[in-house]
C-alpha cells in the first residue's frame, strides 16, 4: 500500500534535489528548471495531503485546486524569468549568473 | 506480495527523481532539458495513482506540453555552446552537503509527524470544477490576471526595439 509517508519522502527527495540545482549550478536556465523541480514538489505534497489525509470531500478537492493554482503561478513566473534571461543575454552575452553581477556590492 | 499500485509509485518515483538527479547533473543543457520532461512525466504519474486525472492532463499539457518546450527555446536563443563551458559552481560539494541536510531534517520531521490517515481517495470531477469555478472562482480570474499580466511583460521585456537600445 501507498501512504502518505512516501509522497512525504518523495516530495522532500525532489525539493532537495532541487535546491541542489540551485546552488550549485551557474546558468540561468539550469537554476529556472531546478526551481520548477522544487515548484513539483510541492505538488506532490499537497497531491499526498489531498489523497490521504482525513479530510471532507470540499478539502480534498481544495488541495487539488491549490495545485492548479501553483502550477499557473509556476508558467507565469517561468515567461518572466525566459525573458528576462533573454535580456540579460542580449545586453551582457551571458547566462552564468556569477557574471551577472550588477546590482552586487 | 507487493501492491501493484505500490509497484507504479516506484516506478513513478524512479522517474520523478532519476530525470530531477539528471537535471542538476548532467552536462549537456539539452539532456538537461529532457530529463526535466521524464521528472514532470513522472510526477503525472504520482497524480494519476492519487487519482488526480485532471491534474495528470494539466501536468502533461503545461509543464510537457509548454514549459519544457519554452525552456528548449531559451536554450536555442542563448547561446548552447556557452553552456559546455558552464561548469557547476566551485562550491558544489558545500551545495551537496547543504541539500543532504535539509533532506535529513525533512525526513526526520515526516517521520516524527502523525496525520489522521485514510484510505487513498480522490476527487470527483465534478466536486473540483464546483469548487475551482464557485467556490475559489475569484482566486481563480486573480490567477488568469496574474498570467496575463506576466505574459504582456514579458512581451514587452523582449521587444527588440524599445528606443533604448
Amino acid at each position: 500500500m501507498i501512504e502518505l509517508a512516501h509522497l512525504q519522502v518523495l516530495s522532500a527527495a525532489l525539493f532537495c534535489i532541487g535546491v541542489y540545482g540551485v546552488l550549485a549550478r551557474r546558468s540561468a536556465v539550469l537554476i529556472l528548471m531546478s526551481i520548477e523541480l522544487m515548484l513539483n514538489a510541492v505538488n506532490i505534497n499537497l497531491i499526498g495531503y489531498a489523497a490521504f489525509a482525513d479530510f471532507s470531500e470540499a478539502q480534498r478537492a481544495l488541495g487539488q485546486v491549490l495545485i492548479v493554482f501553483v502550477i499557473t503561478i509556476a508558467a507565469a513566473e517561468l515567461a518572466l524569468a525566459i525573458a528576462i534571461i533573454l535580456r540579460l543575454y542580449r545586453n551582457r552575452s551571458t547566462v552564468n549568473v556569477d557574471e551577472i553581477d550588477l546590482m552586487k556590492w | 506480495m507487493v501492491a501493484p499500485s505500490l509497484v507504479l509509485f516506484y516506478v513513478a518515483t524512479a522517474m520523478t527523481l532519476g530525470g530531477a538527479i539528471g537535471v542538476v547533473l548532467t552536462r549537456n543543457i539539452v539532456y538537461a532539458a529532457f530529463a526535466l520532461l521524464l521528472s514532470l512525466i513522472g510526477v503525472a504519474g504520482v497524480f494519476l495513482l492519487m487519482f488526480a486525472e485532471f491534474l495528470a492532463l494539466v501536468q502533461v499539457l503545461i509543464y510537457g506540453g509548454a514549459i519544457v518546450i519554452v525552456v528548449l527555446f531559451a536554450l536555442m536563443l542563448t547561446r548552447i555552446e556557452d553552456f559546455q563551458h558552464l561548469t557547476d559552481h566551485r562550491q558544489w560539494p558545500l551545495a551537496a552537503i547543504g541539500a543532504i541536510v535539509l533532506f535529513g531534517i525533512l525526513v526526520a520531521a515526516i517521520v516524527d509527524t502523525t496525520v489522521p490517515e485514510t484510505d487513498r481517495q480522490g476527487v470527483g470531477l465534478e466536486t473540483l470544477g464546483d469548487s475551482l469555478f464557485v467556490q475559489w472562482a475569484i482566486p481563480f480570474e486573480i490567477a488568469s490576471l496574474v498570467l496575463l499580466v506576466a505574459l504582456i511583460g514579458a512581451i514587452v521585456l523582449v521587444r527588440p526595439s524599445g528606443g533604448r537600445e
